[in-house]
């Protein structure tokens, strides 16, 4: 693939994957690898399975076959909670934010998997603790910088705005420290200048924080601008892989999105 | 926590301290039983308040806590305070063991379940293989310790001291708790169980562990109450007292830590003066005292009080009248608290 060969070694190598839900056929043998330093684009109409595919990386559904490696190792024999700690970081396409919570200390969840003192050692304060939450709160705070989420930092999630909502999101999940960021649909919702600014952000996270990133998205334009890489899905299988100019040209992603050409 | 705080909860320690001297006997060991529940509630906030799940069988920790104190000093001649760690950890295990299978429970089945668990108590204590430790029906009758080292205080007032040194110490327990990283994921998992999983909480051992924790916050009330009652008896334990206890944490606030003192007094003090009412009603008095409380203040006292200093606090910064506090600034409030 043109896409590989600017960067590096092989970070996630999907491998043949199938769900079924019932007789329904979410994802039917689908393979395709993502490359440190990349950013991925996977596009479909919907129903194609691209966020089955998401909730497979995070082992939100269980994969009937095939096999998923994630830096080497199998993803598959981790459990739900230690996607974080293994180096995948995710938002949600509809928010998945913890609402009572302030900004600040949803971001400061983020940090659960780099952090690892537990109920003994909070309740007594052990000495660590302290120092645990003054990287949390650094942490946190570097990623509010980023996302320009200052000025809201103590206000409660479910006040703010969508598209700040959405930011939060993305700086919750950065603070697990991600080697791999999984946006499912970021740009949905936002208007047209957040998500020109969005595009800018996701490259920025790329070169910046050095984080590989594997995108969901509908919006084309978005995708086509800031993708390394596209993979298309249709009906649970995939149709096309490329450079963006080349899954752009191919006659089945054409006939996906526009129906037959007669 | 800041100054003013800081200040405040000084004072209120001091208040607290000069109680006992101040009123009959009677109602020192009335404010014992008020810290016994706050310790109690604190416990129930913890599960329900802060966690989501919501217990309505949380008495027969009480109960289980109760009985252990009562039988280790009856048959084995413990000391009173050697039997708070004990009740403690016996449900920690307990709890911990019931929230395993519990996890497969949301919301109102899970307090099914625990429903089950709070009126089948009273009738496991009855167990008549269990009679020779937990003496049946008739229950077990302990005996009231003296004030140690000479100290110039009756039995009353020596154990609101002791009472209240132990309150303070799971009241700082449970804040630091809240207040750091665990806080965060228990109320991550209550507000979005995916979410907070995917950012790494192993909400399978968390909601058990909070579970265990809980109950050993309830147990240790329970020994409590038993010493300072002198009297255990299954029929104390029924399964009003876990609904009570639930009443406690709405009346006090949801996820709030002071809430657990506002609603141990409230669910102290509120049906005895519901019973100084009315004789031949005492609980429509009651009722009607709660129906009140839940519309006047429907984030609970410690909501409420939260509100009225917001208030305060703008009119004292602006000088003047008319600005107000949301609901939803509230509610951040009591969750970032």
């Amino acid at each position: 693939m043109q896409g590989d060969t600017k960067n590096g070694k092989c970070l996630l190598a999907v491998n043949d994957v199938s769900v079924h839900f019932g007789g329904i056929v979410a994802l039917d043998g689908i393979s395709f690898d993502v490359h440190s330093g990349q950013i991925v684009g996977l596009i479909g109409p919907n129903g194609a399975g691209k966020t089955t595919l998401f909730n497979c990386l995070s082992r939100l559904y269980p994969c009937d076959t095939g096999k998923i490696d994630f830096n080497g190792s199998p993803l598959l024999s981790i459990p739900r909670h230690g996607i974080a700690q293994a180096g995948i970081g995710r938002t949600f396409q509809n928010l998945a934010l913890f609402r009572t919570m302030s900004v600040l200390d949803n971001v400061m969840l983020g940090c659960h998997s780099r952090t690892s003192s537990g109920f003994f050692a909070n309740a007594v304060r052990l000495p660590r603790v302290p120092l645990e939450e003054i990287a949390s709160t650094a942490k946190a705070g570097e990623l509010i910088a980023f996302l320009e989420l200052g000025g809201v930092a103590q206000a409660r999630v479910s006040d703010l705005p969508f598209g700040t909502q959405k930011r939060v999101e993305l700086a919750r999940a950065l603070a697990s420290e991600p080697k791999l960021l999984l946006l499912d649909e970021p740009a949905s919702g936002l208007n047209h200048e957040e998500v020109s600014a969005l595009g800018a952000l996701i490259r920025h996270i790329r070169d910046e924080l050095h984080v590989t990133v594997l995108l969901v998205e509908h919006h084309m334009s978005l995708v086509m601008s800031v993708s390394d890489k596209v993979v298309a899905l249709n009906f649970g299988r995939k149709i096309a892989e490329g450079t963006p100019a080349e899954v752009q040209k191919h006659p089945e992603v054409i006939q996906a999105y526009l129906g037959d050409a007669q | 926590m800041s100054r003013n705080k800081l200040i405040f909860l000084v004072v209120l320690v001091l208040v607290a301290c000069a109680l006992p001297f101040l009123v009959s006997n009677y109602r020192v060991f009335q404010f014992t039983l008020v810290l016994v529940y706050a310790i109690a509630l604190l416990g129930l906030n913890l599960l329900t308040g802060y966690n989501g799940q919501i217990s309505l069988g949380h008495g027969a920790f009480y109960a289980i806590g109760a009985y252990t104190a009562a039988i280790l000093m009856d048959k084995f001649g413990f000391p009173y305070w050697a039997t708070l760690p004990i009740a403690g950890a016996v449900c920690l295990v307990v709890g911990f063991l019931f929230g395993l299978p519990a996890l497969r429970l949301e919301g109102i089945y899970l307090a099914l379940a625990t429903f089950a668990l709070g009126v089948s108590m009273p009738q496991l204590l009855k167990y008549h293989h269990l009679e020779k430790w937990t003496g049946g029906v008739q229950g077990i009758v302990i005996t009231k310790p003296d004030a140690p080292f000479g100290l110039p205080l009756n039995p009353d007032q020596w154990l609101y001291f002791f009472t209240l040194v132990v309150m303070l110490l799971m009241f700082l327990f449970a804040w630091n708790l809240l207040r750091g990283r665990i806080g965060r994921a228990l109320i991550a998992i209550r507000d979005h169980h995916v979410a907070a999983e995917a950012m790494g909480v192993n909400t399978s051992i968390y909601k058990s562990l909070t579970f265990g924790v809980s109950a050993l916050y309830t147990g240790i009330a329970g020994a409590l109450g038993a010493i300072a009652v002198q009297f255990v008896a299954p029929d104390s334990f029924n399964i009003f007292l876990s609904i009570v206890f639930l009443v406690g944490i709405v009346i006090g606030g949801l996820a709030s830590i002071p809430g657990a003192i506002y609603g141990a007094i409230f669910i102290q003090f509120i049906p005895n003066i519901a019973d100084e009412l009315s004789k031949a009603a005492p609980w429509a008095i009651f009722g009607i005292f709660m129906i009140g409380f839940v519309y006047a203040m429907p984030f609970g006292i410690n909501g409420a009080i939260r509100m009225l200093l917001a208030r305060f606090g703008r009119k004292a910064q602006t000088g003047g009248p008319g600005s107000t506090i949301t609901e939803s600034s509230l509610k951040t409030k009591e969750a970032s608290q």
